[in-house]
């Protein structure tokens, strides 16, 4: 073999590379996306776009913005506003509401929103007589299932007639669940409507490509004001180190659910760090019907035990702030402001500990590897433990996969002969009803379909839920409630750790962009040069 | 020939049937149930066992897989309940993201792997052979989602040459260049391994063969040396190469799980991973029925391939 071929072989490759790179790197700016066109970094793929069908936040950050509820979340609060429903009345008894609906208003296919149409969504989901039954599931119908039936006296009045008084019912009308869906658009499309979605939202649907991208594009007939986008893609990106990678390229505009370790890449001009506190609370059930934590005071010593500023700030990065009770401080009108965490105070948990003669208990805990809500569980668990042992509990971790590890915890910490002490977990919720009643209750106990894992149970408790979810007064409600958390913060069925504040990066093209407490991601006045 | 052929096809079948029972079961097994990742917290017995018979998951066992198995067998693979889709839609939407990207990363590491073998053969211990084999030694070891997250690192976030992710720009994308710049690095990244096994193993054989006698008396007649190795010894040590090239089929196969992860391809491994995650059984059952039906096809055609350049093995 000559030296001048290889060479000329050699040449022909090296410019051949060269010319291929060029090729690539010289195409246009990337991200390039034009004004008016904002992109959303999701974390997921959206399961639906059905809001009958869906339960994850993720679906409903694209559902506020296609569909409309009778009533939603006044800005920056959980309280309920008017908006499909322009007023309403609540019978003396608690078990009529009447709804007047906001005339001339229409879904993105050019029919009419009036009573049929809601009837039409509220049959669908609960009557399983419904023709349209059939497109489901519907998992969170239940929100619902206290209504007995629907009616539409008039095209502009609705009334719903409940089993029994029900106040969470008006949450749960601004929930995503209860957003109105075209009835037409249902009948054409029967079980595709999740993938064709057509409301009477500030955005109309455009695309679903899978696994690409969900493109909206402004309603100019909303009637709630011109949107100030002209489209939205909402970009599934699973893996979050790649989301990171592309705000940080501007392959996005907006980004959700920024990992703690990673909300020092963005820092301003460029990027804008937003957040908001939310619904949520994460906590550490405790099995208050056997083993060490069945006396009152070990429940209190592993409150004072663990260290949760320690968590909030170095685990989680300053992304969530103690918790002091069982109510997350954002629903601010139910929110007992009295209440104070239990402080870190290992000596004093250790004193407890030797007045109930627990010292030295072992005991078994129960981490999950992630799941909705549970923000980092793992280095948390492991940050308990050491807590923990250091106050001489010795603790003995299990870990489990999410879907596996609630089918363990719901069924009960003492369950088919197996006994945990204790178990991770996390909730969000649109009203201050539902986490207590479901998981407080002594008529919430496993094996009466309820969530409350632990086996707390306070007669008294379970009086002010059931008298708060009967009252239509929102202040005695809110009165209500903030005794039922004096007694549960004492009892301490649970150790209260955090309440997460949920967190966006935006890049500086985005404006007017903030994050509600709903966890709902609301794009209607959000405007990008 | 044909014969040969009908008798590989006939076999695959109870293969295929194995592995429709297996994948079954595994999902029947597996803790936590489509119900309880619909609901999340909300979990209730009462919500799920509603759930459950929404989805049919309320028969026995047996029953189910024989009515799963006797729809799929009339073409009809079910619906995804987490994507509200029929299965195959889903399915063949994304088995032709992957193949694009599992398809040219297995050209790429057939043609620079056995390229890189027989060069290196060709010079044993010259400073070709020490380079390359430096070279494939790097690539072996490095784990390819590693490799991949350090690519997005430095040419994408760093240098802005390529995109982070993605099959074709969000806005206003498509064409051949656009999918060329979105493919570039998750093609490099699945196939360096694969590369370097093949170029191991091209560069064995290769030496195995250039020392028998037909290669002595080739190069003792004259012939020019380009075509003793390219002509009579690769052709030779391709009856050895050709299989490894099926097994690595299966690897960049499996190994698109994980790249298609880190590059957000919208390819079939990350649809499966998702799927797991969310109990989506009849997506998981159909889209591994799918995929394993292709490796088995594929590896037949090696077999055939095989048995077309040594017919000894044809029997």
């Amino acid at each position: 073999m000559s030296a001048t071929s290889f060479t000329r072989r050699q040449f022909g490759l090296i410019s051949g590379a060269l010319l291929t790179t060029t090729a690539l790197a010289s195409m246009p700016a990337l991200g390039a996306t034009p004004p008016g066109v904002l992109v959303v970094g999701q974390i997921a793929e959206p399961k639906s776009l059905d809001p009958a069908a869906d339960t994850a936040a993720n679906d409903f950050r694209i559902l506020v913005n296609l569909y409309d509820g009778l009533l939603r979340y006044k800005h920056g609060t959980l309280e309920v506003e008017p908006a499909l429903a322009e007023s309403w009345d609540i019978s003396a008894d608690g078990k009529e509401y009447t709804f007047h609906l906001r005339k001339g208003v229409k879904f993105h296919d050019g029919t009419d929103f009036d009573a049929a149409a809601v009837k039409f969504n509220f049959d669908r989901m609960l009557d399983d007589k419904s023709p349209y039954h059939d497109t489901g599931p519907f998992p969170l119908s239940f929100f619902f299932s206290s209504i007995v039936k629907t009616e539409a006296p008039d095209a502009h009045t609705v009334k719903f007639t409940l089993k029994e008084p029900y106040a969470p019912f008006m949450s749960n009308l601004a929930s995503p669940t209860g957003m109105i869906v075209s009835p037409t658009a249902i009948k054409k499309y029967k079980k595709d409507i999740g993938r064709n979605p057509v409301g009477t939202g500030a955005y109309k649907f455009k695309e679903w490509k899978s696994n690409e991208r969900v493109t909206v594009e402004a309603f100019d007939g909303y009637w709630d004001g011109k949107p100030g986008l002209k489209a939205v893609l909402f970009r599934p990106i699973t893996d979050a180190n790649t989301r990171v990678a592309e705000m940080l390229s501007g392959g996005i505009d907006i980004m959700v659910e920024v990992p703690p370790n990673s909300l020092s890449q963005f820092k301003p001009p460029k990027f804008n760090i937003v957040e908001a506190s939310g619904p949520h609370l994460w906590f550490l059930i405790l099995n208050c019907k056997d083993g060490p934590f069945k006396d009152k005071r070990v429940r209190q010593a592993a409150n004072y035990a663990i260290n949760k500023e320690a968590i909030c700030k170095d685990v989680l990065e300053g992304t969530a702030v103690v918790a002091a009770g069982p109510t997350p401080p954002a629903f601010n009108w139910a929110y007992n402001h009295d209440l104070k965490p239990y402080p870190y105070d290992p000596e004093k948990a250790k004193a407890l500990l030797k007045e109930a003669g627990a010292e030295g208990a072992e005991l078994t805990f129960y981490v999950t590897q992630g799941g909705s809500g549970m923000l980092d569980p793992v280095p948390m668990g492991t940050a308990i433990q050491a807590d923990l042992e250091a106050v001489g509990l010795k603790v003995k971790i299990e870990t489990f996969e999410w879907n596996t590890f609630l089918g363990k915890v719901n069924p009960g910490l003492d369950n088919k002969g197996t006994h945990v002490d204790m178990a991770e977990m996390a909730w969000m919720t649109n009203d201050p009803d539902t986490l207590p009643f479901l998981a407080l209750r002594t008529g919430a106990w496993p094996d009466k379909g309820g969530f409350n894992s632990g086996y707390y149970s306070n007669p008294e408790v379970d009086k002010l839920l059931a008298e708060a979810r009967t009252s239509t007064d929102q202040a005695k409600r809110a009165e209500l409630y903030k005794k039922m958390q004096v007694i549960v913060h004492d009892d301490a069925p649970w150790v209260f750790v955090a309440n997460w504040k949920q967190n966006a990066v935006a890049d500086d093209l985005v404006h007017n962009f903030s994050l509600e407490p709903s966890f709902l991601l609301e794009l209607q006045k959000v405007t990008k040069t | 020939m044909g014969r040969y052929i009908l008798r590989r096809l006939i076999s695959a079948i109870p293969v295929l049937l194995g592995i429709t029972v297996i994948v079954f079961l595994i999902m029947a097994m597996i803790p936590g149930d489509p119900a309880t990742a619909i609901l999340g917290s909300y979990a209730t017995p009462e919500n799920v066992a509603r759930i459950n018979h929404d989805l049919g998951l309320d028969h026995p066992l047996v029953q189910r897989y024989f009515i799963w198995l006797f729809n799929m067998l009339h073409g009809d693979f079910g619906r995804s309940y987490s994507l509200n889709r029929p299965v195959i839609d889903e399915v063949l939407d994304r088995f032709s993201a992957t193949l694009i990207l599992a398809g040219v990363s297995f050209v790429a590491c057939s043609i620079l792997g056995i390229l890189a073998g027989v060069v290196s053969a060709a010079r044993q211990y010259g400073a070709a052979d020490k380079a390359i084999t430096f070279v494939v030694l790097i690539g072996i070891s490095i784990p390819s989602f590693f490799l991949g997250m350090m690519m997005i690192l430095l040419f994408a976030v760093r240098l802005s040459w390529l995109p982070v992710s993605g099959m074709y720009e969000i806005y206003g994308g498509g064409g051949p260049i656009d999918l060329l710049r979105h493919l570039t690095m998750p093609a490099v990244a699945l196939s360096v391994v694969a590369t370097g096994v093949i170029a191991r193993l091209t560069r064995g054989a290769m030496l195995e063969v250039l020392r028998q006698d037909f290669i002595r008396t080739a190069r003792a007649k004259g012939v020019h040396e380009r075509r003793v190795i390219w002509g009579h010894a690769l052709r030779a040590a391709m009856v050895s190469v050709i299989p490894v090239l099926g097994l690595q089929a299966g690897y960049v196969l499996s190994g698109a799980v994980y790249i298609e992860t880190v590059f957000q391809w919208p390819g079939i491994g990350r649809m499966l991973v998702d799927a797991i995650l969310k109990r989506d059984i009849l997506l998981v059952q159909g889209g591994v029925v799918f995929v394993a039906a292709c490796y088995v096809l594929f590896n037949i055609l090696v077999d055939v391939a095989q048995s077309l350049l040594d017919p000894r093995i044809k029997t």
